[in-house]
């Protein structure tokens, strides 16, 4: 198969298994659900196909249509999008199994829907993953942003219509008043919106006009969660936990930091940013958002809203990895996509099935919890402990070259943050697994019986947190692929 | 035959139209109407590919040229107007029966299908036409048959009753004063080039005149400015450009939605056309835009009138008024395209008639869904109705987001036209302004999807089921196309920017 229909595949998967879902509906849900994990199976395989051309250097393209003269949705695989791609579409599988044992054992409605938004979702994210030009992330972007508004609103209460409204107004206020306008404003200015190594913006703009631009691409990305455009996310948080663990964790906020990392990398180009200095305000507020986030979520009682506030907090690390402008910032970054993006969907399965199984979504209730539930809390220490970046996870070989980047642009200060941060994740994530092995159960026996989620639920999330610990060992990989990108920036 | 293909365009409804008052029987009148807008259709399809294939088309009425006899000039733009013209208007035919069985009395149909195809004939003919006075008998043709359409919401029992007849008055006494204006322009325009001919007159007003001993340009006297001044306002008037706009949320919320769907997705956008075609092919764009500040009084009018428009929406309990509303700001978006006078400012106001007219077409004919299983477009009436009628919502929500110009949707080609001509000229406020009143677009959008999705349906409505089969067709006709059109621009912001090179390059 050459490249060209590997792509257009990868991309046509993921809507097929949409409208197989949508045509088999609920009265087959066996056979539908089947087909979910087939598709996922597929999608994750098919673009595992390309990683070798991408590793030795061949960039894989494709062009599907113009959408307006001079402007086509095109497809271009280079090393980020592929580790993004791999990523959501590895966990898509994972995602799939805990969904169906989470929407059955909950007995929730709509689950045909559920699925069919999910997968086009999942479309979205790896269109944005595979995007050649700017204008193909934008549209992939806001395709991601309202497939996703169903499964955030799912229960349709009224604490669901509420957390949509603030989910897709920041979202699309972001993106339409701030994104649009520096895309639009680029293609002006540069005349081209392709993603070139070394960025297309070099020398086209006086340096107050590119630090305005910058500013607007990075506050409109809204789902990078820098603050203030931070209140969406935990307002997602009333969407079912699959959705939570995948889109809120992986897909949705990783599209994110995703595009950051890209218009850092191919818009301005990593040279531009670290000669012109026009970044390093936006790594003092990715700083900030670090420490401030990581803050909040110590206050948080819901575990859902603590796990979605230091989600928060380790999106600005991959914003600061990119506004460091520097090869081991990118490299870092980037790598805290695929590190976070394992270790926080492990918690999130976590959390909920603790909630299917013992109904608690309050951390002051699940007192004991690991004496009915062992392996489920135990893996939330794996997760837990990937996401603090601690050996031997592979969380802690992002945070490590982050660290660098930051000790190599000279600024001493973030170290120190980044420092204070793993403390503070400490400080959040590792009570609750105490409280659960060690304290006395809030009511009943001293003793009680072991009673785990369901199989579909428990699986998967033992799978990521083993992951975790594979990725210690297998980062040299994903650091072989990024190297690309990294030679770019000349050090 | 093929040579007369234009004459027919304008005949076959105009024939067709005293025909029905004729045969009036329920049944016979659709068939012959129906299969006369989808002829006119099939002709304006043709009319547009031989443009595009070998350039200007000019035909002689009668034989006797021009300039002493009326002729009919269709080049891109006017061809690409009378395309979504009578595509919307054959498609919102089809959509008709059931929902004029509800909202209009039975004694009254055949008159409906009477006004209906004379007022296609009359928007037609206003894009057809190459001479000015012909343009005015046709924008009178279709004002009045379009005031006669929206008083035929007077239904008794229905909740809208009487006030379409004083919606109609009131849409009347304004397009009449429009009308006047345009024809007291007109006149003054022959008084000084002796000629109605637009070609014809765009050369005379160049050429010299001696006035008061003083040598001057036609264009540069005082009548001229005049006529330009009676001209422009009545045009806006028309168009329903801020402030001129207050005849327009009335008519559209009483009259029965077809003849809603039809007018808003086609009339104030002919109206834009005669907009264009008097500043750039008649007194041509350095007149309008240097001589005289046209271009700043439409983008000061514009934006105003985006944001004002917008925000009044964002208060309207009536989901058709609120959408008129909506049009009143996409007139501004489409105005503030001219008012760029540049390349891409022009194809974004051109590709924005034609997507707006999709939308809005595809959104009132949503609407005419749930009045006719609701009998009322109130946003209280429409809570939880996204379960009991679930098509038709979804195919609302579709075209509420292209009202917000969402990319995949045709009304984010527009906006990216409008933003860049924005940027290109450096003045980010005003792009701003564009973007953020999108998301006043969101606020008025997301009101009804929230009702309709996350409240449960009041009593009274507890049984009411999805529309027929044979209005949602056409409705999703239509929302697929602004979905269609989003993504394949070929026709869309091609053929506008093909008009938009022809407009420009016409003027010196």
């Amino acid at each position: 198969m050459n490249p060209e229909t590997t792509i257009k595949l990868a991309l046509a998967l993921p809507l097929a298994t949409a409208a197989t879902t949508v045509f088999l509906g609920e009265r087959q849900r066996n056979l539908r659900e089947s087909f979910t994990l087939f598709g996922a199976v597929a999608l994750f395989l098919v673009i595992a196909m390309l990683a070798p051309a991408v590793t030795s250097g061949a960039r894989p393209a494709a062009t599907l249509l113009e959408m307006i003269p001079g402007l086509a949705i095109a497809f271009e695989v280079e090393p980020l999008g592929m580790l993004f791609a791999m990523v959501a579409s590895g966990l898509w599988i994972v995602t799939t199994c805990y969904s169906i044992g989470y929407m059955r054992a909950h007995h929730e409605n709509h689950q045909t829907r559920f699925f069919v938004c999910f997968a086009v979702a999942i479309f979205a994210a790896v269109g944005a993953a595979m995007a050649a030009n700017m204008f193909t992330l934008f549209v992939f972007y806001e395709v991601l942003t309202l497939s996703t508004y169903p499964l955030v609103t799912h229960h349709g209460t009224e604490a669901a219509r509420k957390g949509g409204r603030t989910y897709l107004g920041i979202l699309l206020f972001t993106s339409v008043a701030f994104l649009l306008l520096a895309v639009v404003w680029t293609w002006t200015i540069a005349g081209t919106l392709d993603f070139r190594p070394g960025g297309i913006l070099a020398g086209k703009a006086d340096n107050t006009v590119l630090c305005a631009l910058l500013g607007l691409y990075v506050f409109g990305t809204g789902k990078a969660a820098l603050m203030p455009f931070h209140r969406w996310l935990p307002a997602a948080m009333v969407a079912p936990t699959p959705v939570s663990a995948l889109l809120h964790a992986v897909a949705v906020v990783k599209v994110g930091v995703f595009t950051v990392m890209k218009v850092a990398v191919y818009i301005f180009g990593i040279d531009l940013l670290r000669t012109t200095g026009i970044s390093v305000w936006l790594m003092y507020v990715a700083g900030a958002t670090i420490l401030l986030a990581s803050l909040v979520a110590l206050t948080k009682d819901n575990l859902k809203a603590r796990l979605a506030y230091s989600t928060i907090s380790q999106l600005s690390y991959i914003v600061l990895g990119a506004m460091l402008a520097n090869s081991w910032g990118v490299i870092g970054g980037s790598m805290h996509i695929a590190m976070h993006a394992v270790g926080k969907i492990t918690l999130f399965f976590c959390a909920g099935a603790i909630y299917v199984t013992a109904h608690k979504t309050e951390i002051s209730d699940m007192r004991g919890i690991g004496r009915t539930m062992p392996l489920t809390t135990f893996a939330f220490l794996l997760g837990s402990l990937s996401v603090i970046g601690l050996p031997p996870f592979g969380g802690s070989w992002s945070k490590w070259y982050l660290a660098l980047g930051a000790a190599e642009a000279y600024q001493w200060p973030l170290v120190a943050v980044l420092m204070i941060s793993s403390l503070l994740n400490i400080a959040y994530l590792i009570p609750i697994v105490v409280r659960g092995f060690f304290f006395a159960p809030v009511d009943g026996p001293e003793k009680p019986k072991i009673k785990e989620a369901p199989m579909l639920c428990v699986v998967p999330l033992c799978v990521t947190a083993v992951g975790g610990l594979a990725l210690f060992f297998f980062a040299g990989r994903i650091y072989e692929l990024l190297t690309p990108i990294a030679q770019l920036s000349g050090n | 035959m093929e040579h007369h293909l234009p004459v027919l365009l304008i005949i076959t409804p105009l024939v067709a139209a005293p025909l029905c008052v004729l045969v009036r029987q329920r049944l016979a009148v659709f068939g012959l109407s129906l299969t006369v807008c989808w002829a006119t259709f099939a002709m304006a399809i043709m009319l547009l590919v031989r443009v595009l294939d070998s350039g200007e088309i000019t035909y002689q009425l009668g034989g006797w040229s021009a300039p002493w006899g009326i002729e009919y000039r269709i080049d891109t733009l006017s061809a690409f107007v009378m395309l979504f013209v009578s595509g919307i208007g054959a498609i919102v035919l089809t959509f008709a029966p059931h929902s004029i069985a509800r909202e209009i009395r039975e004694d009254q149909h055949y008159l409906f299908f009477a006004e209906y195809l004379l007022c296609l004939t009359g928007l037609l003919g206003i894009a057809i036409t190459g001479d000015l006075f012909n343009l005015f008998v046709f924008l009178e043709i279709s004002s009045l048959s379009a005031y006669a359409l929206i008083s035929l919401g007077a239904r008794e029992g229905v909740q809208q009753t009487r006030r379409a007849l004083i919606a109609a008055f009131h849409y009347l006494v304004m397009g009449t004063i429009g009308a006047t204006f345009i024809l007291i322009g007109i006149g003054l325009l022959y008084m000084m080039t002796g000629t109605l001919n637009m070609a014809d007159m765009a050369e005379r007003l160049r050429a010299e005149v001696q006035i008061n001993r003083k040598l001057m340009d036609v264009n540069e006297t005082r009548t001229v400015l005049v006529a330009f001044a009676f001209l422009s306002v009545g045009i806006s008037l028309k168009m329903a450009l801020f402030p001129l706009h207050m005849w327009l949320p009335n008519a559209y919320t009483y009259a029965p939605s077809v003849v809603t769907a039809f007018l808003a997705a086609t009339a104030t956008k002919v109206s834009v056309y005669v907009l264009l075609r008097l500043i750039f092919t008649i007194v041509g764009a350095s007149f309008a835009f240097e001589k005289l500040p046209l271009d700043t009084e439409l983008m000061v009018l514009s934006l105003i009138g985006i944001v004002v428009a917008s925000t009044t929406a964002i208060f309207q309990t009536n989901i058709k008024r609120m959408l008129a509303y909506s049009s009143v700001a996409q007139i501004g978006y489409i105005a503030l395209g001219i008012s760029f006078a540049s390349l891409d400012g022009l194809t974004g106001a051109i590709v924005h008639l034609f997507n707006h007219a999709l939308i809005k077409g595809g959104l009132f004919l949503a609407m005419g869904c749930l009045v006719l299983r609701l009998g009322s477009a109130e946003l209280d009436d429409l809570r939880g109705i996204g379960r009991r009628m679930p098509w038709t919502m979804f195919a609302w929500v579709v075209g509420g987001l292209g009202l917000i110009g969402v990319p995949v949707t045709a009304g984010f080609i527009s906006k990216w036209y409008l933003i860049s001509a924005a940027l290109e000229r450096g003045w980010w406020p005003v792009a701003l302004l564009v973007l953020l009143s999108s998301l006043l677009a969101l606020v008025y959008v997301w009101r009804v999807v929230e009702a309709a999705y996350f409240q449960d349906s009041p009593e009274q409505h507890a049984e009411v089921t999805e529309a027929p089969a044979a209005m949602l067709i056409p409705t999703y006709v239509l929302i697929g196309a602004t979905v269609f059109f989003g993504l394949w621009t070929s026709l869309s912001a091609g053929v506008a920017q093909q008009a938009a090179q022809l407009l420009l390059e016409v003027t010196p």
